[in-house]
């Protein structure tokens, strides 16, 4: 009863959707203000409707209800309750009703919270929005309906996946879909700027709260995604350039791409049709990244779902939105007025360039992801594109980005002076030198192709740091004064910096990854000592276990350094029953320098085991960099000039435009 | 210049909705369609040995009996899921299972089969993926139902599951068994 409750809710969701976007479309054309604000209304009932029946599923699937189809093939009465929620949206059709949950979610919160939004703008933005709620419920309730029932009911379920059984897992899915589905918001604003033919510098400051809060998640999500990689699919590595890894690092690109060029637009009225591609380009990818996966025509782990007709469903709702969207473009862009003018070397040049280098970066990822898929349809020739090309391609280009990174918010808007900004990159140079050299001379025995990366960090850091001193002033007057200055910055430049400085931390992380982690693959006996990067690793022994949906093998492993005992170690080898399935689950001992990883593979008390120890130094900056860079998202989300939304009421002149510089 | 520049984004677009449009409409499934050379002999190679303890792989070497022939990458996640598969069908005794280590290091592939076990009773190695591309791989790992006559005739893309076994590979081995 309650999953029929369920389909009922998704259906009345879907008529609230279209009349949330026909009468706002309707009324902002006709300039109707009672229609237009039925789209308060809608946008509350779509998002309650939708509510009710994701709880609904999620009952199912708590209470394992193996009537309904999706919950007998994909969960089981064993599994931990964690899973069995997270089983929700570990299958196509339940991620799909967290997909047009999400959506609706965003829509409610321009309703709500965009009063400062002019009501014309508003409501075509919530029509849009409306519009893409529609199409995605229409798709779940015609090719992926979660609730269809089974009769008889199966005595048990088939379980989920094991390797998706995993605590990091079980917000990955989440986390992205907020951000995919964050640039939903984007792509509205955009095209609602097309119709109306005109785009103000306001623009670019209303839609910047949703389009940090999509960035920041899409930031979270590939970073649990790739964290959950790299302890559960246990061969130590943390990106692979897989498919469907590549699908969500495209929007990704795109929007912070889209995010820095939106800054230009708000500051001194340029780039704007730039900026307007940029929003469409963001979602399109972001459907790409679900179309990719959904499809079948990539082959993966994440392929939860081949089925042609599904793929032409989502292959025609990509072709309605961004189809439309890029003739509104081209019949509209052009009529766009041109903003102020600036010179090459300008903060503007920044961007500009930053821009171009986000693209091409998105270019080289996308073309290397569906270049294989490209050759096959035209020529039926089969080839494959591994990590060696995006090395070779996507590297360079992001090299370069960080080489510049460090200079562009340094110069100033409208004309720069480019000698006054080199002189000031004297730090960033020192910065650079300085880290290279003691991370060099700690790994003279190690390779030192790294070290161009600590270098590039180096600079990067040193800059972004030098041009926080320069704001605050700081060691030119009172530290109580710079420290006060500093909080009189606004939260976006903190922001700015945090995210900056996240990226250099991430850089050290993956440089010092790429080549000098250390791996030992050793058959082992119960009291063998291994060593490793200076640790000594003894197998203590391995036990059986029985957990709730598996049988284990668990090593104990005691890792010792001079002598004085640190860790003791817990991998496991997991045999999931129903699934008749293997998995390896990896124990990490880190500190902050370095992990101490550990798996064990097969093996029994006569021959004893093989592990695999890996010796992986600075991981943890990789997901520190990644976790700096979503604070400093969120940090610019909670800007007052966000918040607040209109152009400053109190103007002081404050620290920073005394110096002559203005916020990033 | 001028307007036109404007309209380059959309024709991009179509340009790629056709691509994607065009696997979709002919309803061809990576997944589902066979291999170009199904049906027929096995392109000519003669791979090196990953292992020493083990003999690589020549064309002629696929003859004689209905083998398993399957691509797979010590990088790739999917082989890691369908290993066991293939461990526990090296079991029978009846069949035996060639592996082609497809664009791999030697030293990680030497690991990965030392970790996981090896099912595979020849290996060859294909570091370039040049033999892979004769094959028609498309990415790893894919499996190969090869006859007597050394004609490839099954391709299965994505990781082995029971189910496959089960309702497709199987039974096509007891078929091309029968004399």
């Amino acid at each position: 009863m309650i999953a029929e409750l369920g389909h009922y809710t998704l259906i009345l969701a879907l008529i609230t959707a279209f009349l949330q976007s026909s009468l706002t479309l309707i009324g902002a054309h006709k300039d109707d203000f009672v229609l237009m604000n039925m789209g308060k209304p809608a946008a509350i009932a779509q998002f309650v409707a939708i509510f009710i029946s994701f709880c609904a599923l999620t009952h199912a699937y708590v209470t394992s209800d193996f009537s309904v189809v999706n919950v007998a093939e994909n969960s089981h009465s064993l599994k931990p309750m964690l899973y069995k929620i997270s089983g929700v949206w570990g299958n196509h059709e339940g991620s799909m009703v967290l997909w047009v949950l999400i959506l609706s979610f965003f829509g409610l919160t321009v309703a709500l919270f965009g009063q400062n939004i002019p009501p014309t703008l508003r409501a075509r933005v919530i029509g849009i929005q409306g519009l893409i709620g529609l199409s995605f419920l229409a798709f779940i309730l015609f090719t992926s309906n979660p609730f269809s029932r089974l009769d008889p009911p199966p005595a048990d379920g088939q379980d989920l996946n094991p390797l998706l059984q995993d605590p990091g897992l079980a917000f990955h899915p989440p986390m992205l879909y907020l951000g995919y589905v964050g640039f939903s918001v984007t792509f509205s604003f955009a095209v609602a700027a097309l119709i109306e033919g005109k785009i103000a510098p306001a623009w670019a400051r209303w839609v910047r709260p949703w389009a940090l809060l999509a960035w920041t998640s899409l930031t979270a999500g590939i970073t649990l995604g790739s964290w959950w990689a790299y302890y559960e699919l246990g061969w130590g590595g943390w990106w692979y350039w897989d498919p469907v890894e590549n699908a969500s690092f495209m929007p990704w690109l795109a929007g912070t791409a889209f995010l820095h060029s939106a800054i230009v637009v708000e500051k001194r009225d340029a780039l704007k049709s730039w900026t307007i591609l940029l929003a469409i380009l963001a979602f399109t990818l972001s459907l790409m990244g679900t179309f990719l996966v959904r499809s079948g025509i990539l082959t993966s782990v994440h392929a939860f779902a081949v089925d042609p007709d599904r793929g032409l469903f989502i292959l025609a709702i990509l072709i309605f939105f961004v189809g439309g969207a890029l003739i509104l473009f081209a019949m509209r862009a052009p009529k766009m007025s041109l903003g102020g003018l600036f010179q090459p070397i300008s903060r503007e040049g920044g961007l500009v360039m930053n821009n171009l280098l986000l693209s091409v970066a998105t270019a080289t990822v996308f073309l290397g992801t569906l270049y294989p898929l490209f050759l096959d349809a035209t020529t039926g020739q089969k080839v494959s594109v591994g990590p060696p090309f995006f090395n070779a391609t996507f590297v360079p280009i992001m090299m370069l980005l960080l080489l510049l990174m460090a200079v562009g918010p340094m110069l100033s808007w409208r004309q720069a002076d480019f000698r006054a900004a080199i002189v000031r990159l004297w730090f960033a140079a020192l910065f650079s030198a300085g880290l290279s050299l003691v991370f060099w001379l700690y790994n003279l025995d190690k390779p030192v192709t790294p070290i161009i990366g600590f270098a590039i960090a180096g600079w990067l850091a040193g800059g972004t740091l030098k041009e926080f001193a320069d704001r605050v002033a700081f060691l030119k007057i009172s530290l109580k004064k710079s420290l006060a200055r500093a909080r009189g910055l606004p939260r976006s430049a903190h922001g700015m910096t945090l995210a900056h400085l996240g990226v250099a931390i991430f850089v050290c992380g993956a440089s010092a990854d790429s080549a000098w982690r250390t791996e030992v693959v050793i058959n082992a006996n119960t009291n063998d000592t291994i060593s490793l990067a200076g640790y000594e690793l003894m197998l203590e022994n391995v036990e059986q276990l029985q957990g709730p949906n598996y049988k284990a093998e668990r090593a104990r492993i005691k890792v010792t350094k001079e002598g004085k005992e640190v860790a003791v170690l817990f991998p496991e080898r997991r045999f999931y029953s129903v699934q008749q399935m293997l998995t390896t689950e990896a124990q990490i001992y880190s500190t902050f320098m370095a992990d101490l990883y550990a798996t064990i593979g097969e093996g029994n008390p006569k021959k004893g085991w093989v592990l695999r120890l890996w010796f992986n130094p600075l991981i943890p900056w990789i997901w520190s960099g990644c976790l700096l860079m979503v604070i400093g998202g969120l940090l610019s989300l909670s800007d007052r000039r966000l918040r607040i939304g209109a152009p400053k009421i109190h103007h002081q002149p404050s620290a920073r435009e005394k110096d002559g510089y203005e916020n990033g | 210049m001028g307007k036109t520049i404007f309209i380059v984004p959309f024709l991009i677009s179509v340009g790629i909705f056709i691509y994607f449009a065009i696997p979709i409409v002919k309803k061809s499934d990576p997944r589902i369609i066979p291999s170009a050379l199904l049906e027929k002999a096995t392109p000519q190679h003669n791979l090196p040995p990953l292992l020493n303890t083990l003999p690589g792989i020549k064309k002629s070497d696929l003859k004689g009996e209905v083998r398993l022939v399957n691509f797979f990458s010590s990088w790739c996640g999917p082989c890691r899921m369908e290993h066991e598969i293939l461990m526990r069908l090296s079991r029978r005794s009846d069949l035996s299972i060639y592996g082609i280590n497809y664009k791999d290091m030697p030293s990680a592939a030497i690991n990965w089969l030392n970790e996981l076990g090896n099912p595979f009773t020849r290996i060859g190695m294909d570091p370039e993926g040049q033999v892979a591309i004769d094959w028609g791989v498309y990415g790893v790992p894919e499996t190969y139902v090869v006859d007597r006559d050394g004609r490839i005739r099954h391709r299965h893309v994505g990781p082995l599951t029971e189910r496959v076994l089960k309702q497709q590979i199987n039974p096509l081995i007891l078929t091309l068994r029968k004399p």
